[in-house]
């Protein structure tokens, strides 16, 4: 079980690598959601199993961000016709030796962070804080509406292994709220992807700065 | 205790009301006037008996329930708020009532919130409680501020005045942290023995912190900025009674920081003088009549803190009619200046009201135009220039009295000596300076055409003015009556040391003022009758002013406001620097010429206005951070994050 289990967390590791590294947003949204549905098991391999009820909420907080979440933003790809992205911010290269920094810094302060793990993996916590920094470095650094959205589920997906991993006696308190926050946020820069492409031709978020005050 | 907490209750929920509605034109001043007479009567009732009933009102809240108490130097704060909230706001029905409703109905929802958070803020017993009231009380006053906030210059004057209050709040919230604990902010558990730095860091802060409200030199120049473009009721109540609420807190905190160290006295002296004079020799050159009445204020406010340090000094000295005499004056002059301060801006805003403008070279012979108006405002400036038998002259006539025991006693005698020649110079100036208010606008002819169209103000206005100038006359008569009625509340300032006992014979002098102000009274009705008598049965003609062998004279030829003190002026003129534009005659036929005169306030100029450039300066080097891009923002966000993270695991 627990090689299973570490051979998911490596798993997660490399997922993110590839979203740093893809130019290609369909590829995108297809990691986003396989690494929800990795997030989703590795409670079910842990030491102690979670009671059906919140078994139950975890099931259906995976589907959600595993299918409803991607499809949605599958279709908005659809709508506005965006295969790629091509001039992101910073380069693939650039992106993926960035990961490593921040994988290594996550590493470190895994280590020094004190938490009352009480049997929690090693690796969980490094692979947590990874997740969120990615999640955070593809809103930087891309320019897509779409990807910002996409950053936006695996910063998600991070907050949420943060609290399957810490809060195992009321996971779903956090994870409901969180949830919420990101459908709503998914709904609206989901209209406001179709809006801003109706209206601009374009989805690039850099060139809104015209709007500033 | 129930008195003043109905009034408080009358006044929150007729704010409510007025916010919520638009018919607060007329709910809104009678909530104001029921609850100042409360006031009154509650903080009467307090002061003759002296009793101090207290209340903690059940409110389960963070930081405990608000206690409030009713103690005589509250009670006569209580007093001077509710008679001045109760007679500006007879005036402000009539003042307002040519506005939308809605316009009208939010102000009073503001005005009735003032007048409860100053009661709030006397009446609280924590430090908690103490600056939340104190922070609505200057929000409410800001928003009543900037009621005109489509005129120009209205929200600027706003927002230095919110600054200038916030910056001394700060201050205040510094001094109760340090006083409070975390268990207890009330004001019985205060022990500035246990503050580092000692009282007197104390002393220093409430000094900048209430002198902020109250208008210290140099913390002042929010007063002639915030009064001018406020209405008119609404400078007299903040003027008259709002920034005596910083006085208010700095006797406060005097009553819970044990016997004061002679220093105290000598600041307290040093900075009445520089602000007494500052704000005359400023007044005495403004153009504008409320910007007048706003120098002027900070001129009776240092009158009031010099008075406070003779008391303070007698404190120290353990000389107790000195202290008596000096916390006395102080407390007669804060009621008297909110008496005739908020007369005067009255009178200043049925002016403005009638002649649609302030500037008094446009105006000219309102006497004839406004009688009742006129004659309350002559009333009001001759009290402000402490001239007998007004109130005025009360107590400033204790201000000398002190001061001139001090000397006698020798102990500090230069104070007593300092503070007799600058109450001196201070008292000149301000006859100079109401002189002019008073020549230039009601007397000669008009200036302009809508001067010359004016009408007296409506009988609302009118009642107001008129029992102002009655009470400023009760007032100067009734002195040793208020002195007695003050007694209690100045011997909550005196240590326990000092009893009250042996004063009895201090104010044998007292009575003597009624008198002669009697007298003189009776003197002049007889010399009016004899005027009567000897006019009867004969011829009297009126004939044009200035009529005096010109050929064709016209309101021109007058003397202007600036010319009226160029004397004066060019006697300060190092500290003034007034700014000139003079196009002379040239020529022997000289054709157009004209002089313009402008003072603006030598510490904006010199201290405030480099402060704030250097501040807007160094907020520029920052607006290339703003790029209007989401990336950077959050970039920003994840880079702070990671620093603190990095920096707490470290």
């Amino acid at each position: 079980m627990q090689a299973l289990k570490e051979i998911l967390i490596v798993l997660l590791i490399l997922l993110n690598f590839r979203l740093l590294g893809t130019s290609r947003l369909g590829a995108c949204v297809q990691t986003v959601a396989l690494q929800a549905l990795v997030i989703g098991l590795l409670p079910l391999l842990g030491p102690n199993l979670p009671t059906p009820w919140i078994m139950a909420m975890m099931a259906a907080a995976t589907l959600v961000k595993s299918v409803v979440l991607p499809g949605l933003v599958r279709r908005a790809l659809r709508e506005t016709g965006v295969v790629r992205e091509l001039e992101p911010l910073m380069g693939y290269t650039l992106s993926i030796l960035t990961g490593t920094g921040l994988l290594v810094l996550s590493h470190l302060a895994g280590r020094k962070l004190q938490l009352p793990t009480g049997g929690v993996d090693q690796l969980l916590v490094p692979v947590t804080l990874f997740t969120m920094l990615c999640g955070l470095f593809l809103i930087i650094a891309r320019r897509k509406a779409i990807t910002q959205v996409l950053g936006f589920l695996v910063l998600e997906n991070g907050i949420y292994l943060f609290g399957i991993a810490f809060a195992v006696h009321e996971p779903w308190l956090v994870q409901t709220g969180v949830l919420l926050d990101v459908l709503a946020a998914v709904f609206v820069m989901g209209i406001t992807i179709h809006q801003i492409n109706r209206e601009f031709d374009h989805i690039d978020t850099d060139r809104f700065s015209t709007f500033k005050d | 205790m129930v008195l003043p907490l109905i009034g408080l209750i009358v006044l929150l929920a007729s704010a409510v009301v007025c916010g919520l509605s638009k018919r607060g034109d007329v709910l809104g001043p009678c909530a104001a006037t029921i609850a100042g007479a409360l006031a009154v009567f509650a903080g009467g009732q307090s002061l003759l008996t002296g009793a101090s009933p207290t209340i903690t009102l059940p409110i389960p809240l963070p930081f405990g329930a608000p206690r409030l108490e009713i103690d005589p130097l509250t009670a006569w704060f209580v007093i001077v708020i509710g008679m001045i909230g109760a007679m500006a706001a007879v005036y402000g029905h009539s003042y307002l009532s040519n506005q939308p409703r809605r316009t009208i109905s939010l102000s009073w929802c503001w005005y009735n919130l003032l007048l409860a958070a100053m009661l709030l803020v006397v009446l609280a017993r924590d430090g908690f409680f103490f600056l939340v009231f104190w922070e609505v009380m200057s929000l409410s006053s800001f928003f009543l501020v900037v009621h005109d906030h489509e005129k120009c210059g209205v929200v600027r004057a706003g927002w230095t005045y919110l600054i200038a209050t916030h910056l001394g709040t700060a201050f205040l919230l510094v001094m109760f942290m340090l006083l409070g604990s975390p268990d207890s902010m009330d004001f019985v558990h205060f022990n500035p023995a246990v503050v580092p730095g000692g009282a007197s860091l104390i002393f220093a802060l409430a000094l900048v912190g209430f002198g902020t409200k109250a208008g210290l030199v140099p913390l002042h120049v929010w007063l002639p900025e915030a009064h001018p473009v406020a209405p008119s009721h609404v400078s007299a109540l903040m003027s008259g009674v709002m920034v005596k609420i910083g006085i208010y807190g700095l006797l406060r905190v005097l009553t819970f920081l044990g016997p004061p160290p002679s220093g105290w006295g000598w600041v307290m002296i040093f900075i009445g003088v520089v602000t007494g004079l500052t704000g005359v020799i400023f007044a005495l050159v403004q153009h504008d009549l409320k910007r007048l009445l706003a120098y002027s204020t900070v001129e009776n406010i240092g009158i009031i803190v010099l008075a406070l340090g003779l008391g303070v000094l007698g404190i120290a000295a353990g000389n107790i009619v000195v202290a008596t005499m000096g916390i006395c004056a102080a407390l007669l002059h804060t009621l008297n200046h909110a008496l005739f301060k908020s007369l005067l801006f009255l009178g200043a805003g049925a002016v403005l009201h009638a002649a649609g403008t302030g500037r008094m070279d446009r105006l000219g012979g309102m006497l004839r135009y406004m009688p009742y108006t006129g004659a309350a405002f002559l009333v009001g400036a001759a009290a402000i220039s402490a001239l007998p038998p007004l109130n005025g002259f009360v107590s400033e006539f204790l201000v000398y009295a002190a001061a001139f025991h001090v000397m006698s006693v020798g102990a500090s005698a230069w104070s007593g000596l300092i503070a007799v020649a600058a109450m001196a110079l201070i008292g000149g100036l301000a006859v100079a300076c109401f002189t002019k208010a008073f020549g230039i606008i009601f007397l000669g002819s008009p200036r302009s055409k809508t001067a010359s169209q004016a009408r007296e103000a409506p009988a609302g206005m009118r009642t107001a003015m008129i029992l102002l100038a009655l009470l400023c006359l009760g007032a100067g008569l009734g002195g040793p009556w208020l002195v007695g009625l003050v007694m209690p509340a100045i011997s909550q300032l005196l240590p326990v040391s000092m009893s009250l006992n042996e004063l009895q014979g201090i104010f044998h002098m007292l009575p003597w003022i009624s008198y002669a102000g009697l007298g003189l009274l009776i003197g002049t009705a007889l010399l009016l009758g004899l005027r009567a008598v000897l006019l009867r049965g004969r011829e009297i003609r009126s004939g044009e002013t200035w009529d005096c062998g010109y050929a064709a004279p016209s309101p021109r030829m007058q003397y202007s406001a600036a010319s009226f003190v160029q004397p004066i002026g060019s006697m300060f003129a190092g500290l003034m620097r007034t700014r000139r534009r003079l196009q002379a005659p040239q020529g022997l036929f000289p054709t157009a010429a004209r002089l313009e005169t402008e003072t603006p306030d030598f510490f904006v100029q010199s201290c405030f206005a480099p402060i704030v450039r250097g501040l807007a300066r160094l907020a520029a080097a920052f607006r290339d951070l703003q790029q209007g891009r989401t990336h950077l923002c959050i970039l920003y966000i994840v880079a702070t994050l990671l620093l603190m993270l990095i920096w707490h695991l470290g």
